[in-house]
């Protein structure tokens, strides 16, 4: 769980994940977006179905990967939210064509 | 995003926009190479300085001085002409240095005449039972959320593991307003013992005045427990508790977020696949690339900078970065060889110094065996989810080392790309086998050094010869 | 003289594992020697196809070997499953070339016709496919898929499991297996033959050189002259996926693991390791081109690596004239032939029956003198 520490005007911008719709800073990753918002888990792994959620915030662990726009496995700590973006949590393996 | 101006083919390319990378482009620049740097964060900065140009007033404040130094090195890369390309992940270097990355997803090529490895370091890996748990993560995650995103962790925080980023995160998460419940420092008390000889050049440093009223700060509000031998992150598809081993028996406490941290090491992905003979470096526990003062590698147009050449931290980093860009000036012929010593003298004397200091951290943060060599089934391989105990089994067939065992169990053969186990994987056949890791070696690693599309792929340039080796007629 | 074993083998890949095992099930005490852990492979490098509808063009003694060994492939499966639990993930489902060009399916459908027409040839069953009979297989093929050649003999493994798999059932067995043992000389000695290494010689009653692309080197020192030579070949591999290619194609092919392999390329005289990205970028143009829902699709690793290839494609399985007792056995499909060197051809060299049973194999066939 993590919260804002500072209060600065920001322009502010609105996700969805998993149809739920969260407001987010321009300049936040996905994965920032998320965890602002109290979302711990981004998806399930592709060998034992396990929740994980993002680990690095830096691009190396690949646990934070999720569906962007309709797009699977996109880094979602190396994404920047952009206003009206659909992000899903990604179960398991890809399916073709998504 | 105005789309920068890419040369046709250029001096000098550097790959990352850390300190190293931030220092060597602004000083190429200024001596006349045509410098690029390709970064895949949106902002330079690297890990330490990140969101530096985006970072409100009051998350500098909490961030500290250290931290503002980056402005500096931001202002003199924006300063000095080099062409800087945010967003830019490099997948893929030719034999004949054409660098090829993407650009806002689109894929673009660069030939360069010299690169500039300076693509840092990463958290070494810390398996314990339970890491894979969403909340769990690195201590240098909640930093990056600290930094980019004014994030600072709620509800019951647990910071665990050893070494200087730990301590700084914490006093962070408390400048922030954060409140941490407990500390578990994993660091062997015998390192103490191996660490004394390296003390007085660590106490002649800027390192130790800083780092001991930081430790002071911190323990002033946080409870802290010493001689962790044991860590167990609990909970079933959320992190619960964590559990943990002193001497004084186990003990269990509940816990939101628990964020570990046992030290950094440098990032092989580039250098390896660059062609870079890649070695072990005893004092740190972790591989990289050899390479001489200047960041000279065995391949002949590629160098290395910052963490990536080895541990150095944010200061070294910058130093070598400059070094490495006057060694690219001398082998580019715009300056000479006794030019390029007399202007690299002072750098070289302050790098070596500063590497003297670190020695002290790099002992005294050493992290137990334990911690480095899991055991049961505790997850290796992240991606590919494959605990300890089936590694175990398979070195004690007679698998050959850690190319063999990728092939026969999926061990690194994920997304990731073995990032997140290759380190422990080797240390794991070294302790089963008694001998250095230096005599493991490491993966065998290839392009892409980051994952892209198939369409991604395919949109790179081919011609008849491709077509001949594939294309069946 | 006595020996430290009957017989040393020499090459811990495909081909010298397979055979190996196959010769510790008929008793005998076997060495397999082999490098570290940083060899050049061809064994780690291969795309895990049983394949049958390409072999035999101008010897069809190889096409029958071919066929042989997918019908052993079911048996064999049980028989390494039942020893070591290794589940080898075979099917047989037939097999595609997929082609994206008229002259493709020009070029497919004269091949297979001159393979079955040679004398002494088994036809082989096959089919050319229009593009709606290919998608009634594969729905997810795109609309520049103009046809393919379809053979259902054609199946598929998982060659990793399977390497792990000989390697367990060779040591099930009592098998020795030697690391660290590059073979740097082999000399024939009283009766026997001594494999130096760096690390200490081996003797063996006899020896087999199963080294790939070392073979020519080590053969020349017991007389046999194997003639191969490295072909590169590069392969491209996806993250994983839900399963969506039930069928292998000679260039994609869904692992069960879900993961996708595109390849292949062919490139003679380059011993680079180092991947060509030309290469890939053509051989992920022509994969999209199939099955275009994998545009978007990740690819997590590269390989390449170097085929170990006779003059005619066939393999080379030998005994030297000059040293009985010294077998060379070379070919470039160690994954479909898996199941005939560990249960044909190793009992043949326990009673170095090779030249007698195998003569259209044999290294005569390259025979310059016979050609003038």
């Amino acid at each position: 769980m993590f919260r804002r520490f500072t209060n600065r005007p920001e322009q502010g911008v609105t996700i969805t994940v998993d149809g739920r719709e969260i407001s987010a800073k321009a300049t936040d990753s996905v994965a920032a977006a998320m965890f602002a918002a109290g979302i711990t888990t981004c998806r399930t792994t592709v060998v034992d179905a396990r929740a994980r959620g993002p680990y690095c915030m830096m691009g190396v662990c690949f646990d934070c990967l999720v569906i962007v726009d309709g797009i699977g496995s996109r880094q979602g700590c190396m994404t920047r939210v952009r206003d009206g973006m659909v992000v899903e949590s990604q179960k398991g393996r890809r399916e073709i064509g998504r | 995003m105005t789309e920068p101006y890419l040369p046709e083919i250029c001096d000098f390319a550097v790959i990352g926009a850390g300190p190293a990378g931030m220092a060597a482009a602004a000083t190429a620049a200024s001596l006349g190479l045509s410098t690029v740097v390709l970064d895949e964060q949106p902002a330079p900065g690297g890990q330490i300085y990140r969101g530096i140009t985006e970072a409100a007033a009051a998350t500098r404040t909490v961030l500290g001085a250290d931290y503002e130094r980056g402005r500096e090195l931001v202002d003199a890369l924006a300063a000095s002409g080099a062409t800087y390309c945010p967003g830019s992940t490099v997948f893929d270097v030719s034999p004949a240095g054409e660098i090829a990355f993407l650009l806002d997803g689109q894929p673009r090529l660069l030939p360069a005449r010299r690169i500039l490895a300076a693509t840092g370091g990463q958290e070494r890996p810390f398996p314990i039972e339970g890491w894979t748990l969403p909340g769990v993560m690195t201590a240098g995650a909640a930093q990056i959320l600290l930094k980019q995103a004014d994030l600072v962790p709620s509800g019951k925080i647990v910071l665990a593991g050893t070494g200087p980023l730990l301590w700084l995160l914490a006093a962070q998460i408390l400048g922030a307003g954060g409140t941490i419940a407990l500390i578990l420092d994993t660091t062997p008390k015998r390192n103490w013992l191996a660490a004394l000889r390296h003390l007085p050049r660590f106490l002649a440093s800027p390192y130790a005045v800083k780092g001991l009223s930081l430790l002071a700060r911190v323990r002033r509000s946080v409870k802290v427990i010493f001689g962790v031998s044991h860590l167990r992150a609990v909970g079933e598809e959320q992190l619960r508790a964590v559990a943990y081993r002193t001497s004084g028996g186990e003990t269990t406490i509940q816990a939101d977020t628990l964020l570990l941290h046992q030290g950094v090491v440098p990032s092989l992905h580039l250098p390896d696949t660059l062609g870079c003979r890649i070695v072990w470096n005893e004092e740190q526990r972790a591989f990289q690339p050899e390479a001489d003062c200047w960041g000279a590698t065995c391949v002949d147009h590629v160098a290395v900078a910052g963490d990536g050449a080895g541990i150095g931290g944010a200061q070294a980093a910058a130093l070598r970065g400059r070094l490495a860009a006057w060694d690219a000036a001398h082998r580019l012929g715009r300056i000479n060889r006794p030019q390029r010593d007399r202007l690299a003298a002072r750098d070289l004397a302050a790098l070596e110094r500063d590497l003297a200091a670190r020695r002290f951290l790099d002992v005294l943060y050493e992290p137990l065996s334990r911690f480095r060599v899991p055991t049961g089934d505790t997850i290796v391989c992240r991606c590919e989810e494959v605990p300890a105990d089936r590694i175990e089994a398979l070195i004690a067939q007679g698998v050959l080392g850690p190319n063999q065992l990728k092939f026969f169990v999926r061990c690194g053969m994920g997304p990731c790309q073995g990032r997140l186990c290759g380190l422990t994987v080797t240390e794991m056949f070294a302790a089963a086998r008694g001998i250095s890791p230096a005599e493991i070696g490491y993966y065998r690693l290839r392009t892409p050094i980051k994952p892209v599309t198939v369409a991604e792929m395919a949109s790179l340039p081919f011609g008849e010869q491709a077509d001949k080796a594939v294309v069946r007629l | 003289m006595t020996h430290d074993y009957d017989i040393a083998v020499i090459g811990g890949g495909l081909v010298g594992t397979a055979i190996a095992y196959g010769l510790a099930k008929t008793g005998q005490r076997v060495a397999l020697l082999d490098e570290d852990d940083r060899a050049r492979r061809a064994s780690v490098a291969n795309f895990s196809l049983i394949w049958v509808q390409t072999k035999g063009l101008g010897m069809p003694e190889y096409s029958d070997w071919s066929r042989g060994a997918a019908d052993l492939w079911p048996d064999f499966r049980n028989e390494i499953a039942a020893l070591t639990g290794i589940d080898l993930a075979f099917s047989q489902p037939g097999g595609f070339h997929l082609c994206l060009s008229e002259a493709e399916v020009d070029a497919r459908a004269s091949q297979l016709a001159r393979i079955n027409v040679q004398a002494g040839m088994s036809p082989l069953p096959y089919e050319i496919l229009g593009h709606n009979a290919v998608r009634e297989m594969l729905p997810d093929i795109g609309p520049e898929v103009v046809g393919a050649s379809y053979c259902p003999l054609d199946g598929q493994c998982n060659s990793m499991r399977l390497f792990w798999g000989l390697h367990t059932a060779f040591a099930r067995l009592g098998g020795h297996y030697r690391s660290d043992h590059r073979v740097e000389s082999l000399t024939a000695s009283e009766g026997g033959f001594v494999a130096s290494t760096a690390v200490g010689s081996v003797a063996a009653g006899k020896v087999v050189i199963a080294a790939g692309n070392d073979s020519r080197r080590l053969g020349a020192m017991v007389g046999i002259d194997a003639q191969v030579r490295p072909q590169r070949g590069q392969v491209l591999v996806t993250e994983r996926m839900k399963p969506f290619l039930h069928y292998p194609t000679i260039t994609v092919r869904q692992a069960d693991e879900g993961s996708v392999m595109l390849g292949d390329a062919i490139e003679e005289e380059n011993p680079s390791l180092v991947v060509g990205t030309d290469v890939l970028a053509k051989m992920a143009d022509r994969a999209r081109r199939m099955f275009p829902g994998l545009s978007k699709v990740n690819i997590v690793r590269t390989w390449a690596a170097q085929r170990v290839m006779t003059k005619d494609g066939c393999p080379i399985y030998d005994e030297s004239r000059e040293h009985p007792g010294a077998f060379v056995a070379n070919c470039h499909s160690g994954v479909t032939l898996a199941p005939r060197h560990a249960q044909t051809l190793a009992p043949l060299i326990a009673s170095s029956r090779v030249k007698a049973e195998l003569p259209a194999f044999g290294t005569g066939r390259f025979d310059v003198s016979t050609v003038h």
